[in-house]
């Protein structure tokens, strides 16, 4: 069965979610406090959404240096699936697993909504079942969630495909829409929205089955 | 010796800034006018332990630019304080 850790820093909440989530879809959920160093037997790894170390300084900025991440950094270069969403996606920017940054919302609004996404590639581990041009509805829950980087860096991630997922209408001032980028090799990926409370048409959607789908299902492509 | 150093970060340039502009709108409406290019930063007050002032700014500046700021899209700049500071 795959086993998919959960990373739990001081401040997360969105982990029960995540945990579920995957649960649903078959695989084997566990949670990994953000002190272990140890990420061997899992098969990916989640950082879930919330507040890590209370969001202080800037979100992500102090949780990349929990002693978990370094372990995140090898299983990331060994080229196994990661996962951040929402502040798991600001923890890996931070950390420099994935390019640019995540701002403050255009319009310093608190975010808490249904959104239509666009998968703009299937070529990461997030969106391997998905289908290009596919409209997805997932909800965003975020004060920090306008994706920034620099002309070189948009540059290199249309150039390589990374961004993977879009804003159909953009919600918070992302640049160029983005709402979610993976690494060049596909095994990283970040995303502002939740799929993991979109897994049900009885609580508003269940598009986010097919991101998480995917994302348990790719550990059998990497090993 | 411990010196005082105060780290100011600020948004790199081209990067948005949705609360500089935010406060700039609302200026007029208190009776500020003429005010424009409003830009919001941190500032952090540290005390340094180090041989000589240069030492201090030094080690200030790397934890600056290692934690206090995000170079993607900031800036970081040290300097002494002043007495009082």
């Amino acid at each position: 069965m795959t086993r998919i850790g959960v990373v739990v820093f001081p401040g997360s909440n969105c982990e029960y979610d995540a945990a579920s989530g995957v649960t649903q879809l078959g695989a084997q959920a566990e949670f990994v406090w953000h002190s272990s160093t140890d990420l061997s037997g899992f098969d990916g790894i989640i950082l879930p959404g919330g507040f890590a170390h209370g969001d202080y300084l800037r979100p992500g900025a102090l949780a990349r240096f929990s002693p978990v991440m370094e372990a995140v950094g090898r299983f990331a270069a060994d080229g196994r699936p990661v996962l951040g969403i929402c502040n798991g996606f600001q923890v890996l920017t931070e950390a420099g697993l994935l390019p640019g940054a995540l701002q403050k919302n255009r319009g310093l609004t608190f975010l808490c909504q249904p959104t239509t996404l666009i998968v703009e590639s299937t070529n990461s581990v997030l969106t391997s079942a998905a289908t290009v041009g596919q409209e997805l509805v997932i909800p965003i829950n975020h004060f920090s969630g306008a994706y920034t980087c620099d002309d070189a860096t948009l540059h290199q991630l249309e150039a390589n495909g990374q961004v993977v997922l879009r804003y159909k209408d953009n919600p918070n001032g992302s640049r160029d829409d983005i709402a979610g980028v993976a690494n060049v090799a596909g095994n990283v990926v970040g995303l502002m929205p939740h799929p993991e409370r979109a897994m049900s048409t009885l609580l508003g959607s269940a598009d986010g089955r097919v991101l998480l789908e995917g994302f348990v299902g790719a550990y059998v492509a990497v090993r | 010796m411990n010196y005082r150093v105060i780290v100011e970060v600020t948004l790199r340039e081209g990067i948005a800034d949705p609360e500089g502009a935010t406060i700039e709108r609302a200026l007029p409406a208190l009776g500020f006018t003429g005010v424009t290019n409003v830009h919001a930063g941190k500032s952090f007050r540290l005390d340094v332990e180090a041989t000589d002032e240069s030492a201090a700014l030094e080690r200030a500046t790397a934890l600056a630019e290692r934690l206090l700021s995000n170079p993607v899209i900031e800036n970081a700049t040290a300097r002494l304080g002043k007495a009082g500071e």
